[in-house]
């Protein structure tokens, strides 16, 4: 066998998968670029965020540029049945599913990289921004991005030591400013993609649309009840409304009222003042440890409980069957069930899980 | 970095033949005339434009003016159907067209089209399990209403050979119009408007080493078509716009090149194609043949593999430096069985799994034991994903 290592590069027009394929070619990696087709609504496929034709006639023209080969695969399929399937599933059930947690987990890093594997490749790289620390021979760890501002390594806590063995993120030691300038350099496009948090397969509607257009039984009025359970309004559906919303509750009141707690059995959606919206523990599961298994005792840890949250200050306390008990320091205002509670120190992202439930004290 | 290349998708495209080339220079910027202009420099384009329509015309046994100049085969093909089709509903209110089930998209998609917005009745034919048309079953099909049949010359896909004599025959007892797409063909096999009992005939140059962007469509006196590009006279009036004139000239050029070197040409590809056919079937379990083991284009190979995704298998295969092409194949990614497998009736665990190798003249036996050599490991890697 040869002793050049072949690299797929998943792209997608954008500068920062350009900047990736660039680099790796330019440290003499065999470099593959492939782009997956994910699925959109009938109808809507040109308003994908993540790969219409057009971005992938650009991933096209750059892999051209770049004179290395480039493949489109087709991910409709097991993109419908798991990462719309569970969104969908996760508003029915009254939470509020972070989609782009499930994509990583099941499409990026197994469907992909399972591709990128069968193709002969040793490793899967992306343009994330975040490091791997593969110099001890221990576990491989996963660090933030250099560019605070940038780091993703919130979306890559479900990676394990198996995934992590064959990922390559070379953008992570970079500023996103730097990239620019490789892109510059490499004569590469330069084009951002919007750091918008739309999800891909909602194109320009809003998830809102979406939902009733796929579940129509999440349009199903309530009550919005006060903490002391007094009713001042109502609500058009649990799944149109997120822990600490506070615009569009049709709440007339001097004060702004925040919705506190979406309360599925009751079908009614808790509001209450700023003061009153403060939650300092959580439970959650499906977690995973980055270095293979739970530290023995409880540790201090900083938590993001969303991708752009500031970490917060708390006590991650390991439970049985893949759960964790979090006690913050301070309470947070928007502890979010179905959204991830994401565990670093430091530098270092230990892992997450999808948060559960959330809890007073 | 990467392995040598080894084209094995003549059947896509060819590349441009070195003679060909030197034929179509002196007329981009040199002779550069239009050959309507009066003046001697459009004189003389115009020559070089009658010459090579003389030229076609000799190699397909047709008069001059039965030669239409067009931008690809596919642009012939909608020339045929449509023109055929709008023309004959004009002149004796025909609405019925027949085709075949596995025409190239420029025929189906150009009839589909007819249908929808012009209300013609399109039937589609019968095919036997080599993918082929009967001329028994167009007979039967035939009306006095018929506005157009068009039958492929050779698929493109499975390549197996129509009978188009025997359907042109039957076509020209009853006076209906028939059509064959010859895009694949006119490199392989003989193209004799005469022989074949054709009315229509199109050809696409890229396929037999001229360039990309010119095709031509033949014509039978006598039969009408609306005009495809309307505007000035060009092309007897049934295609508007300036004529192409060092494209046309290499098209020429590459026909006149296949008619040259056609024996020593056939009788390589064939020894190619056997060879290639007879050690994938012995090497590789859960094989099968598409089309006609023997009526089929001499340079052209198709398989259907069980349990294989076709999509990666060209990926496999052109990572290994082998560059092929799959019935399914296309390049967004959607892995749908191709229309052509649908037809035959193959499965969906086998119609997906399909690979196309195409030899050309150029092609060596160096090129084709390599891939013979690669491509069992390859399946075998890929239906283990």
């Amino acid at each position: 066998m040869s002793q050049t290592k072949r690299v797929v590069v998943a792209m997608s027009g954008g500068v920062d998968s350009s900047v990736t394929a660039a680099l790796l070619k330019e440290q003499g990696y065999e470099v593959i670029g492939m782009m997956m087709r994910l699925w959109s609504e009938p109808g809507k496929e040109s308003e994908n965020r993540c790969c219409t034709l057009d971005d992938m006639s650009t991933a096209r023209s750059i892999a051209a540029l770049l004179d290395i080969p480039f493949y489109a695969i087709d991910a409709k399929d097991v993109f419908r049945s798991t990462v719309v399937q569970y969104f969908i599933d996760g508003y029915s059930q009254g939470i509020t599913p972070n989609p782009c947690i499930i994509c990583n987990r099941k499409i990026r890093w197994e469907f992909l990289l399972d591709r990128a594997l069968a193709m002969g490749a040793d490793y899967l790289a992306t343009g994330h921004y975040a490091r791997l620390d593969k110099s001890d021979h221990g576990a491989i760890q996963l660090l933030k991005g250099i560019d605070e501002g940038k780091d993703q390594s919130y979306v890559l806590h479900v990676l394990n030591q198996e995934k992590l063995a064959h990922a390559l993120f070379p953008l992570g030691g970079y500023t996103k400013q730097q990239v620019r300038e490789m892109a510059a350099r490499f004569n590469l496009p330069t084009a951002s993609r919007s750091d918008s948090q739309d999800l891909c397969f909602l194109g320009s509607g809003s998830y809102q649309d979406f939902l009733e257009r796929n579940i129509p039984s999440v349009v199903n009025p309530g009550a919005i009840i006060t903490p002391d359970g007094e009713k001042i309004g109502e609500h058009q559906g649990l799944a149109f409304y997120t822990i600490g919303q506070r615009r569009g509750l049709g709440i007339a009141s001097r004060k702004p009222f925040y919705v506190m707690e979406k309360d599925i059995a009751s079908n009614t959606l808790v509001i209450g003042p700023k003061e009153a919206l403060g939650k300092s523990k959580l439970t959650a599961h499906h977690v995973n440890w980055i270095a293979g298994k739970p530290p023995k005792n409880p540790i201090q840890v900083i938590v993001k409980i969303r991708y752009r949250a500031r970490g917060a200050r708390g006590t991650v306390t390991p439970l049985e069957r893949n759960h964790i008990h979090i006690q913050f320091e301070e309470p947070l205002r928007d502890i979010t069930p179905g959204q991830a509670a994401v565990l670093f120190h430091g530098d270092i992202c230990l892992g997450g899980g999808i948060i559960k439930k959330q809890g007073k004290s | 970095m990467y392995k040598e290349k080894i084209y094995l998708d003549y059947a896509a495209t060819t590349p441009l033949d070195g003679r060909v080339l030197e034929a179509m220079l002196p007329y981009f910027s040199g002779n550069f005339g239009n050959p309507s202009s009066i003046h001697r420099f459009g004189q003389q384009a115009e020559a070089a434009l009658e010459s090579a329509r003389k030229k076609i015309a000799g190699i397909l046994n047709a008069q001059i003016h039965e030669i239409i100049f067009t931008a690809c085969g596919s642009e012939s093909d909608n020339l045929a159907l449509r023109g055929a089709s709008l023309a004959a509903r004009k002149e004796r209110n025909a609405n019925h067209i027949l085709i075949s089930p596995v025409e190239h998209h420029a025929v189906s998609k150009t009839a589909e089209q007819l249908a929808a917005l012009h209300g013609f009745e399109l039937e589609i034919l019968p095919i036997d399990t080599y993918g082929a048309v009967s001329a028994k079953d167009v007979t039967r099909r035939l009306r006095s209403e018929t506005a157009v049949v068009s039958v492929m010359h050779a698929n493109n896909e499975i390549g197996t050979i129509n009978p188009i004599t025997d359907i042109g025959s039957v076509c020209q007892e009853r006076g209906i119009p028939f059509h064959t797409d010859a895009v694949q063909s006119a490199a392989h096999l003989p193209v004799d408007i005469d022989a074949l009992n054709v009315d229509l005939l199109s050809i696409g140059a890229h396929k037999f080493y001229g360039p990309k962007g010119v095709g031509a469509l033949y014509v039978r006196s006598g039969i009408s078509l609306e005009a495809s590009l309307t505007g000035g006279v060009q092309e007897f009036g049934l295609r508007a716009g300036t004529e192409n004139i060092p494209y046309i000239v290499g098209m020429a050029e590459a026909l006149s090149l296949v008619k040259d070197e056609y024996d020593q040409r056939d009788s390589h590809v064939k020894m190619l194609r056997d060879r290639i056919i007879g050690q994938v079937l012995e090497t590789i379990p859960d094989v099968k043949l598409t089309g006609h083991a023997t009526q089929r284009l001499p340079n052209h190979a198709s398989f259907i593999f069980r349990g294989v995704d076709g999509n990666n298998l060209l990926m496999l295969l052109d990572m290994a430096g082998f560059a092929c092409s799959s019935g399914s194949a296309c390049k967004t990614g959607n892995p749908k069985p191709s229309g052509v497998l649908t037809a035959l009736g193959f499965s969906h665990d086998w119609s997906l799994g399909s690979l196309r190798v195409t030899v050309g003249k150029d092609t060596s036996v160096n090129d084709v034991n390599a891939f013979l050599n690669t491509l069992p490991s390859i399946i075998a890697k890929e239906r283990r994903i």
